[in-house]
């Protein structure tokens, strides 16, 4: 195992995250979960459909894991593939260690031409950096404009999911926010309004904008492109708009080249959203006339994350949100209850690798049922990570005092079946050995919505071995 | 062959109708089936809530205990999972328990073989809503799961198909999870609680009469739930229903 993480977020709050009780929280309102759970199972049955529809999905999916896992085998090569030829293109290539660093290169950038009115497309890994705070800190408006990323920016409040980013929210929410943001008539919460109203704010901030940002989906190191893909086509509006176009990309998102990129169309737009294909797919390579186009190539820890031999495997996500969609864990406790930028799965299996001690509970916010492993269409073996990363944090010493305490009185007992026996029972023998007030929180937890199983007689082994003495004592037709 | 019957602790310990149940329906199967007395546990309770160290013991016990059995049949998906991608890191003999070890309906199934479970001729008249656990199911390929692009087969409904008077409740989600999880059940016990009584209200919505499973730990959850919720629902391992000993 490689040396346990010691980055950190910029966001300098390192408070554990509390998935349980924040998820407790969450499903104190049971109407809610109804609907973001039959909301977020909806996305997840439309990809069904979807690769239900391609004969040859499981191939397409061990070929995407193949190209990327070759990719990261490869990827210093690769980067200095991609950065001669976008810099070939007239596109200028930054570097950026960490989030500090690539926040200070995009500030540089709008400072040195005075931008003061920015737009931003759909972006995780700037929410990641914490850019946006960074920049109004410095006097820099931003304006995120995919609708979803605007509703909660407008709110104050970040991402729930990453691909459908204010699914936590009811349509009467995001009437109420509108109706005191953009002046809609209150009680207005029917979509097609809202949505028309957020098309002439959103048009106006376009139109007055300095500067575009967009994330990027997929870089081409053959041609120094990237790739954008987008259901609205807010990215390529502010980009053919304002003279200024700076994306931003995580170094993993790097595939060789075109001929890939095929395998990955195939397979992203289904298992985000059921989508054959995102209404958007746009290619940006060179700079239009009197533009300036700016690559920000950001490690951030990933390099780090490259180096764990049991957790580089997370860097081939494609950041599809399948994951968190199939997950039966966050459909019931909300992407705020992650407390990462990536929530869900995989961002529970991202998350500990840069901060350990805040984001150590979260590899236990899941019951291991796989189905993130079996949807993921790169073929992360995400549940088998969260497994390892459990083992890490315990190792760490993150773990409860109670939850040790238990662990080991228990794994005692489990390996033995003198100890097991001596009870009679699983209870009683874990009440011998376990302190009685962590018992009693324990079945307390367990008692508070469940009943405790009926007491039976005597043990399967105890029912057993008497049979097997009657038999050896000659009786027949004993069982 | 010699084979062996594995009933995980908590199954030994509060679940002991269901062990005599799988052992009565490997007899009548004509499977000269031993119960060696060693290892009461795999391991894998404190393994996957993260202390993997301490769970290591149990399973070395788990292979001295069947090392030497041609199969080792485990009444549990999930300690069968858990016994077959772990064991293999404990030498010659942990590797010949991982590649031996397998669940009990996949015992039926594939060396068995549905002709010969049919001839069991159980019965049991009820719609049942089957729940097969998702370690057996995604771990050790019991049914193909809803998200693979897959052909369909399903093992355990199959098995169950050959009862005699046996339909299945439709189910609106097939495979999700149940929400015990092992720790998960007490470490995030608002997300375990709720997922359950999802599955029950999906239960209830198929009219479903009875919930057949092959992992008597989601059974212990959901039926947990149930009783506190007031419904009346059988809860039944497979092992049960062809021994034809529910009814």
């Amino acid at each position: 195992m490689s040396a346990h993480p010691t980055r950190s977020l910029p966001v300098i709050d390192s408070t554990p995250v509390d998935h349980a009780g924040a998820a407790a929280t969450f499903l104190e309102n049971e109407t809610r979960v109804d609907w973001h759970d039959a909301a977020i199972w909806f996305a997840r049955e439309k990809r069904d459909r979807a690769a239900n529809e391609v004969p040859e999905w499981e191939a397409l999916r061990s070929l995407a894991s193949d190209i990327k896992e070759h990719t990261l085998s490869k990827l210093d090569e690769y980067l200095i593939t991609f950065e001669a030829a976008a810099t070939a293109n007239g596109v200028t290539v930054h570097w950026a260690r960490d989030a500090e660093e690539h926040n200070r290169i995009v500030y540089d950038i709008l400072e040195s031409h005075n931008v003061r009115h920015l737009v931003k497309s759909k972006s995780m890994l700037t929410e990641e950096c914490g850019l946006n705070a960074y920049l109004e800190a410095r006097g820099v408006n931003v304006v995120d404009t995919d609708l979803g990323e605007r509703i909660v920016q407008l709110r104050g409040e970040h991402p729930s999911h990453i691909v459908t980013p204010a699914i936590h929210l009811t349509k009467e929410e995001v009437g109420e926010t509108f109706a005191e943001h953009l002046g809609t008539p209150i009680g207005l919460s029917d979509p097609t309004e809202l949505t028309a109203a957020a098309r002439i704010h959103l048009r106006e901030k376009f139109l007055g904008a300095h500067a575009a940002m967009t994330g990027v989906n997929f870089g081409l190191a053959e041609t120094g492109g990237i790739v954008v893909c987008t259901n609205e086509g807010n990215a390529d509006l502010g980009i053919a708009l304002a003279p200024i176009h700076i994306a931003s990309m995580g170094i993993e998102k790097l595939i060789p080249g075109p001929t890939e990129l095929a395998v990955f169309l195939r397979l992203l737009a289904r298992s985000a959203t059921g989508q054959r294909i995102t209404v958007y797919t746009s290619h940006m390579h060179r700079p239009a006339e009197n533009q300036e186009l700016h690559f920000v190539l950001v490690d951030n820890g990933r390099t780090e994350q490259l180096g764990r031999p049991d957790f580089w495997r997370s860097l081939k996500c494609i950041r599809c949100g399948a994951c968190m969609n199939t997950c039966p864990v966050y459909r019931r406790s909300g992407g705020y209850s992650y407390g990462s930028t990536v929530p869900g799965p995989i961002g529970s299996i991202l998350s500990p690798g840069i901060d350990l001690h805040k984001y150590g509970a979260l590899p236990f916010a899941s019951t291991l049922c796989g189905s993130c492993t079996a949807v993921c269409p790169v073929k992360i073996d995400l549940d088998a990570q969260l497994y390892k990363w459990r083992q890490i944090v315990v190792e760490a010493g993150e773990a409860s005092a109670a939850k040790r305490t238990i662990a080991s009185a228990g794994a005692r007992v489990l390996a033995s079946r003198r100890l097991l026996t001596m009870g009679g029972a699983v209870m009683r023998a874990m009440l011998r050995v376990i302190p009685a007030g962590i018992m009693r929180t324990l079945a307390g937890t367990w008692a508070d919505d469940r009943e405790l199983p009926l007491p039976r007689g005597e043990s399967f082994s105890a029912w057993y071995q008497a049979r097997e003495q009657r038999k050896r004592d000659g009786g027949s037709n004993v069982s | 062959m010699s084979v062996a019957l594995f009933a995980p602790c908590y199954i030994d310990q509060l679940y002991p109708h269901v062990a005599i149940a799988a052992l009565h329906v490997l007899e009548r199967l004509g499977v000269n089936v031993d119960v060696p007395m060693g290892a009461p546990c795999c391991g894998q309770p404190p393994s996957n809530a993260g202390f993997e160290r301490l769970g290591e013991p149990a399973l070395k016990s788990f292979v001295r205990t069947f090392s030497d059995y041609e199969q080792t049949i485990v009444l549990s998906g999930s300690c069968a999972m858990h016994v077959r991608s772990h064991a293999s890191h404990l030498g010659a003999a942990g590797n010949r328990v991982a590649t031996n070890t397998v669940e009990f309906c996949s015992f039926l199934h594939d060396t068995i073989g549905l002709e010969r479970i049919a001839s069991l001729g159980a019965t049991y008249p009820r719609r049942v809503a089957v729940h097969i656990g998702c370690h057996g199911l995604r771990g050790l390929g019991l049914a193909s799961p809803t998200e693979l692009r897959i052909s369909p087969f399903d093992k355990v409904r199959a098995l169950l198909g050959t009862v005699n008077g046996l339909s299945f409740a439709p189910l609106a989600r097939r495979d999700e999870c149940c929400g015990f999880g092992g720790s998960f059940a007490v470490g995030e016990p608002a997300v375990s609680a709720r997922m359950g009584r999802d599955r029950l209200r999906d239960y209830g919505s198929g009219d479903a009469e009875a919930v057949v499973s092959t992992d008597v730990s989601c059974l212990m959850h959901l039926d947990g739930l149930a009783r506190r919720d007031g419904l009346t629902l059988p809860m039944m391992h497979v092992a049960e229903i062809l021994a034809g000993a529910a009814s």
